[in-house]
């Protein structure tokens, strides 16, 4: 019996929104059919020139005609505009497999006798068995056009020449080269000495940051939490207030208390009789100023964490130590830091991961400053995220800029998958529910 | 007294003296740049912590002078905060409820896209936004910055909030089906009141966002008057940092105190935050 089924399916594959006012579904119908009048205007005018810009990023240079300028074609608005209309024919094709799909299961239903949903009765089957997907249309739209598009761009970027000062429009074309700027960064000289410089010091920096602040605030919860210590709340309150004060001022300020020739730090020192030291234009004391002062940024978060872990390990635990005869020390080693360690590792790599991308961290305190000579537009200090910051908006190497933001994800995102994945919510997730 | 309890008791007096250290550590930044912004004149360098004399002038000047249009800057920065952390925090409900409740084809595809898209740095999208913004003539408007703040909140919190409603019990949801409750009506009527310390969480970082962006928001806004008091503060220290000192001490202070109180405040809250999107375990 496929009285409707085959008609449904073929009218509303010829144009949308007909297979449902096949089936006597007016106002859906007619609501498709708008969709589909407004999506082929916009298509007819947008879809041939974009699929041209895209292959081949615009091919008339700004020229000079009789004396005047002729606007040439802009390759950077050219990619954009292509990739949106790319993704809003994506999305188009979607609501049209969509509108056949519906259109055949109403026919099928209508063939058993049942008849097809009114407007009314369809918004609220969605309401009731699509509540999740009609949920998520609104922020997966936003996240669609202000993160994945952006993202795709990117990504696409780093395979073009766009950069200063050679490829910049609306002076000059844009062209594709492959993985051109990828060679050039491990390969060439004066990109690679900068690049391998940057990235064995952000390595070092998320390694030391994570660790310091990690045991830092270890410590301070242990010391805290001692058997004999009073006002506990009062130190716990106080320790917090770094973690309080908003980064952006308290690094701004830092910036301020380690100035070499002002500052209250060298100041400090003077009194005592040692003489100042070059915190901020020294390339080794500028990377001891931000670990020590990101140690005062993130030790307090580590405290509190641990804190929290302390009062869950049960007493008996430790009684039964005390039983087999053990000492503080041993108490620690044996209970306290395997519970701490094996709670908290989510965290700690998390951790991990945000501190090859701690932004602020670097750029407020240092501006990745002192400047090394032979770097390719970086400092001492800098992390490849800065890095990448400066060559996009102070040099406009936007396609070396995005090389980098690549190579950066690749790294921070095989932390952090390999961390979810292990993490007992992931996999247990199901079972709960 | 027994040896072990003067070694008892010694090593309680070395913790409270390191304690003690921390303490000002953690305390003398705060307390520079307070009495920083109270000193007369403009310069970074001061004999002593404490001034001999206080003055409220700085304060006074930021909201006069021309230069600084700190109470303008003031003002916008709580309103796009405002509208930002409102949408923003409907997106992200509606993400996590949506995902934490429901269990639909290409639901674990959806949550590991999510979790992936969070790890690209954020500035390789800045490009993009920005020429995307231009295209939609939004540049130097406070919408853009209120669309892109808003857009990005589920992003950053939706696992956060995920983990949160993932402890709300399944039964409830059921016995107000059973009862007859509509989708909508279980959100509204049991999730909701249920999730208040999540909501105030994600309503505090939300909000606080804006106040302590700059990099974003000195792309987007060019004019000096539409500038949020982020912007305005960055510039204070980057231009001229030793003539400045004081007023940028003066700004500091205004933007970190309700800051600092409301964490302080909410700082149970926040614990809960911080550990409960992480993982059970």
């Amino acid at each position: 019996m496929d009285r409707y089924r085959n008609k449904a399916t073929i009218l509303s594959l010829i144009s949308m929104g007909l297979g449902q006012i096949y089936n006597r579904q007016f106002i859906k119908g007619l609501i498709y059919l708008l969709i589909e009048a407004y999506a082929i205007i916009y298509f007819s005018s947008n879809l041939g020139r974009s699929l041209w810009g895209i292959v081949t990023l615009g091919d008339t240079p700004r020229m000079r005609v009789n004396g005047k300028w002729m606007e040439g074609d802009h390759s950077i608005f050219i990619l954009i505009q292509s990739l949106i209309t790319i993704l809003l024919l994506i999305i188009f094709v979607i609501i049209y497999i969509m509108n056949v799909r519906d259109a055949r299961k109403t026919a099928e239903k209508r063939e058993k006798g049942i008849q097809p949903n009114s407007f009314k009765q369809s918004i609220r089957y969605v309401l009731d068995y699509k509540f999740a997907q009609a949920f998520l249309t609104l922020p997966a739209i936003g996240i669609l056009f202000f993160t994945v598009m952006p993202i795709i761009f990117m990504v696409m970027l780093a395979f073009t020449n766009y950069s200063a000062p050679n490829h910049i429009p609306p002076a000059k074309l844009i062209d594709w080269v492959g993985f051109d700027t990828f060679r050039d960064l491990v390969s060439l000289k004066t990109w690679s000495h900068t690049f391998y410089g940057v990235l064995t010091w952000t390595i070092i920096w998320a390694v030391l940051s994570t660790v310091t602040t990690y045991f830092g605030g270890l410590l301070v919860a242990l010391l805290i939490n001692q058997k004999g210590i009073k006002f506990k709340g009062l130190w716990r309150t106080i320790l917090i207030i770094p973690y309080a004060i908003p980064q952006l001022i308290s690094l701004l300020v830092m910036r301020n208390m380690f100035n070499g020739q002002f500052g209250p730090v060298n100041q400090y020192l003077g009194y005592f009789g040692f003489g100042g030291l070059p915190w901020l234009t020294d390339p080794f004391w500028a990377k001891v100023t931000v670990i020590v002062v990101n140690m005062w940024v993130g030790i307090p978060v580590s405290m509190i964490l641990i804190m929290g872990v302390l009062t869950t390990i049960p007493r008996d635990m430790y009684e039964a130590a005390e039983v087999d005869g053990a000492n503080n020390y041993q108490k620690f080693r044996i209970v306290t830091l395997p519970m701490i360690l094996f709670t908290t590792a989510p965290t700690l790599i998390a951790q991990f991961a945000g501190n090859i991308n701690n932004f602020s961290a670097i750029y407020l305190l240092t501006s990745g400053n002192p400047v090394v000579g032979d770097y390719q537009y970086a400092g001492a200090t800098d992390l490849l995220v800065t890095w990448l910051y400066k060559l996009t908006l102070d040099q406009n190497k936007y396609n070396m800029a995005s090389a980098v933001g690549i190579i950066i994800f690749l790294i921070v995102a095989s932390f952090s998958i390999y961390n979810y994945r292990r993490t007992k919510s992931f996999k247990e997730e199901d079972m709960i529910q | 007294m027994s040896g072990r309890k003067v070694k008892k008791s010694l090593s309680l007096t070395l913790s409270y003296i390191i304690l003690i250290i921390m303490v000002i550590g953690s305390v003398y930044p705060a307390l520079w740049v307070i009495l920083g912004s109270v000193r007369p004149g403009k310069s970074l360098y001061s004999k002593s912590l404490i001034p001999s004399s206080f003055t409220l002038e700085h304060y006074r000047e930021l909201f006069t002078s021309k230069s600084y249009m700190f109470g303008s800057w003031y003002m916008n920065t709580l309103k796009i905060s405002i509208i930002s952390m409102l949408i923003g925090i409907v997106l992200t409900l509606l993400t996590s409820y949506a995902v934490s409740r429901f269990r639909f084809r290409g639901r674990q595809t959806a949550l590991s896209t999510v979790l992936i898209l969070g790890m690209f740095p954020g500035f390789m999208s800045m490009i993009a936004i920005y020429l995307l913004l231009k295209e939609f003539h939004l540049l130097d408007t406070h919408l853009a910055l209120i669309i892109v703040y808003a857009a990005g909140a589920p992003l950053g919190g939706t696992f956060i909030a995920k983990g949160f409603l993932d402890t709300i019990p399944r039964s409830l949801d059921e016995a107000a089906r059973i009862d007859g409750a509509s989708n909508f009506r279980i959100f509204t009527r049991i999730i909701l009141p249920l999730s208040r310390p999540m909501l105030t969480y994600m309503a505090l970082t939300q909000f606080v966002g804006p106040w302590v962006d700059f990099i974003f928001a000195k792309m987007v806004l060019r004019s000096k008057e539409k500038w949020t008091v982020a912007v305005g503060l960055y510039d204070m220290v980057s231009t001229n940092t030793n003539s400045n000192f004081t007023m940028f001490a003066a700004g500091a202070v205004l933007i970190a105190v309700p800051i600092t109180i409301l964490f302080m405040f909410l700082q149970r809250l926040l614990v809960e935050g911080l550990t409960s999107g992480a993982s059970k375990g």
